[in-house]
């Protein structure tokens, strides 16, 4: 048989093509309420009525075929068969938001003169109705000239439909891309989009301007960003207060299994193993499930209500002051769940300059990975009271941490455009989407999809590194009663020995350090690391010493500024592996994340020493 | 009037755009977005509480936001004097022949 045919998904920035996309192949391409949440073209698999299954691919949205940003590029190249080793699709399905029509058929005009087969996905019905908008698909059909199919995308509405007139389009021989008509002129487009779209339009009613109403408070000076600031201190107190029963009901289950293992395995090396490497190691990275899981909730809520862009425009005005769009502010807060996303998602951004900045600083919003190092210090070193109003001080110092980190990414961003990425400057020009309440289905997706992600984490890379290192901090053993250390005298203990002394003058020790460098594989490892090393450490002691808690180990041994200082450290830690290997993908080379790496460890070295020597000052 | 200057939620059209204030592909974005000569547009919000912020508008049925740097270099009128000049619709201008010559540019 020849190869399948191929037809992709193109349209407006937030028309639904990707969700129509897993609707149609059942696969979970992220969502989101705001333009330029696909930045990379994605590939699946679609079976038809007929029987023969086709390839279908999401592209990221753009407004025409004259690409801004390398999201859009990616678009272009694809639909003219420009993408290098991939072929031109045989047929177009574009997808348009039916209450903005005017705005999404000059696009689908541009389209449809390509001359390819092609069908309209009229998406997002439900809210145009929602805002009393009555459209006759045949009379858009005919004005088009192409078919139009009403679809719900979220719902899973008109489905069959699509795919039959998909199937009717394909058998058509490959039509080859008529010369795209230079002189196709733009204003006549969108006269002609705009002529359509009333003819097409039945009946509008006034409607409750839900948006509009929100908007008011959202975007005001001082109301929204009193708003903003609110939503991200909830935010944090949540991780903290909403933890506190299912955190007990995993650590509990954690300590079930290890006296489980200790009961009914003598003692011995694989009790060693398991006992002090897997579930001391892992099982306190997984502790901190339930914590990621309640930030997961907050960014997916963010992302799915459409309030990401106002955001943005909030942000705008300070972003402008440090040289930035108020656009970058959207790839930032995706960072708060991971880097990589969110440097990828720098490419929604039109200027290179302003684009590099961004990856450079996206590394200091704190990632969910560190979410586990700073609760697992806060829990250990700062009281679990309220300070008054019912705030916990616990939240509010993970509020300063990301506060630390966001008020760092702008320092770092002015130097930097003033020094390595000077020049250029974008603007701020962006779509606010309306907002939507997001579905309980895609929101309870998008948590177990983290939670599988995290656990998959836990059992590979922070697996494997936690028995690398188990194996390195157990051997060699020192000789029986030569009064040595085990951790000190083991490889990891002397390997870590080499780097003390640089580490000495900002307050680490020994553990610090053995847990550092491991770090660099995944952060969640300086948990595991740090939890392996000191139960190892007591094995040999008492049983109320066995029994203890990784955060009582800790503040037994840490001095508070010692502990302040391992926070401001992993603030501005040097990065993961795969935030290094992400950024030099997308910056295409070694430079930029070697100057990364070099500037951030700086700032890492540099802000722990200031605060170490700060709180020594101070008494701490 | 200025875009930046106009009362919030009072329905205007666009003038004129002063395309050289702004970079090409700036340009090309905001005419993606509806805003060309003819366009009816309101300003909803006012944001930047530290300056320099921006502004967000109504254009056809879409809000976008741009700097007040660029709502500066759209021309408007309201309603009133808009029909007062040209007839009641945006038809009668948006039939005017080309527009701009940076619109086919
Ligand atoms: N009510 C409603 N919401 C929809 C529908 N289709 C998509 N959405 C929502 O609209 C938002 C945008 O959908 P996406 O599928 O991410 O849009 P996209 O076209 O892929 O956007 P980009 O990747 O940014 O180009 C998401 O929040 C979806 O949940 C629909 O038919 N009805
Ligand atoms: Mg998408």
């Amino acid at each position: 048989m020849s190869i399948s045919s191929l037809v992709a998904l193109v349209g407006n920035p937030n028309a639904g093509k990707s969700a129509l996309f897993n609707a149609l192949t059942g696969a979970r391409q992220k969502l989101g309420n705001y333009p330029g949440v696909t930045v990379e073209r994605k590939m699946g698999r679609l079976p038809l009525d007929d029987g023969q299954v086709i390839d279908i691919v999401d592209l990221p949205g753009t407004y025409s075929l004259a690409p801004n940003s390398p999201d859009e590029e990616v678009t272009r190249n694809v639909i003219l068969g420009r993408q290098p080793g991939e072929r031109l699709p045989d047929a177009l399905v574009i997808v348009v938001d039916a209450a903005n029509l005017d705005n999404h058929l000059r696009f689908a005009l541009e389209l449809i003169a390509l001359g390819l087969p092609t069908v309209v996905a009229l998406n997002m019905v439900d809210l145009a109705t929602r805002d009393g908008l009555e459209l006759d698909a045949v009379r858009l059909a005919a004005d088009l000239g192409v078919p139009v199919v009403p679809t719900v995308a979220v719902r899973k509405r008109g489905l069959d439909h699509l795919r039959a007139e998909v199937s009717r389009l394909l058998p058509s021989a490959a039509v080859p891309i008529r010369a795209r008509p230079q002189e196709q002129d733009f204003a006549a487009l969108q006269r002609e989009a705009q002529r359509i779209a009333r003819r097409a339009i039945v009946s509008e009613s006034p409607s409750r301007r839900l948006t509009g109403a929100i908007d008011k408070v959202a975007l005001h000076p001082v109301l929204g960003l009193a708003l903003l600031l609110g939503l991200l201190f909830v935010m944090f107190q949540a991780v903290f207060s909403w933890s506190e029963v299912p955190l007990a009901l995993v650590e509990g289950a954690l300590a079930a299994v290890e006296d489980g293992v200790a009961a009914a395995l003598p003692d011995s090396v694989l009790r060693d193993f398991l006992v002090q490497g897997i579930i001391a190691g892992v099982g306190a990275v997984i502790v901190f499930l339930p914590q990621i899981l309640i930030l997961f909730f907050f960014i997916l809520m963010l992302e799915g209500t459409g309030y990401m862009t106002r955001a943005a425009f909030l942000m705008d005005g300070i972003m402008a002051r440090v040289g930035l769009s108020g656009r970058a502010f959207i790839p930032l807060l995706s960072s708060f769940a991971c880097a990589v996303p969110g440097i990828m998602a720098t490419r929604t951004i039109a200027d290179p300059k302003d684009r590099l900045t961004t990856i450079l600083i996206a590394p200091l919003m704190t990632c969910s990975a560190r979410l586990p190092v700073y609760t697992l210090i806060i829990g250990a070193f700062i009281p679990a009271r309220t300070v008054g109003w019912g705030i916990g001080l616990q939240g509010l110092v993970l509020f300063l941490l990301y506060v630390a980190g966001i008020v760092g990414a702008f320092v770092a961003a002015l130097a930097l455009r003033r020094s390595v990425t000077k020049g250029g400057g974008g603007g701020f020009l962006m779509e606010l989407p309306k907002y939507q309440m997001p579905f309980v289905r895609d929101i309870a997706l998008g948590l177990w999809q983290r939670a599988v992600i995290f656990l998959k984490r836990a059992g590979s890379i922070i697996f494997v590194t936690t028995v690398i290192l188990w194996v390195l901090l157990s051997y060699p053993k020192p000789p029986e009663g030569s009064g040595y250390s085990p951790i000190k005298y083991s490889a990891a203990g002397r390997i870590a020995g080499l780097i003390e002394p640089v580490l000495e003058p900002i307050g680490f020790n020994d553990e610090i350090a053995i847990a550092l460098i491991p770090a660099i594989a995944a952060r969640e490892v300086a948990v595991a690391a740090l939890a392996t090393a000191y139960s190892i450490e007591d094995a040999g002691g008492d049983e109320a010493k066995v029994e203890q808690s990784l955060s009582d180990r800790l503040s037994g041994r840490w001095s508070l500024p010692t502990a302040l200082a391992f926070l401001a450290w992993f603030v501005f830690a040097p990065q993961c592996i795969s935030t290094i290997a992400v950024t030099r993908r997308e910056t295409n080379g070694w430079k930029w994340p070697t100057f990364m790496i070099v500037y951030l460890t700086v700032t890492a070295y540099i802000a722990a020493g200031a605060t170490f020597w700060t709180a020594t000052a101070l008494g701490l | 009037m200025r875009l930046d200057k106009l009362p919030q939620g009072r329905p205007a059209y666009v003038d004129r755009i002063d395309w050289t204030r702004m970079s090409p592909s700036e340009g090309q974005r905001l005419r993606e977005f509806g805003v060309c000569e003819g366009a009816s547009i309101e300003l909803l919000h006012r944001g930047g509480l530290f300056g320099g912020g921006a502004v967000a508008a109504r254009v056809g049925r879409m809000t976008i936001a741009m700097r007040a740097g660029h709502a500066s270099a759209i021309e408007v009128s309201t309603e009133a004097a808009a029909s007062a000049v040209r007839g009641t619709s945006v038809q009668a201008s948006s039939q005017a022949p080309s527009p701009d010559s940076a619109l086919t540019a």
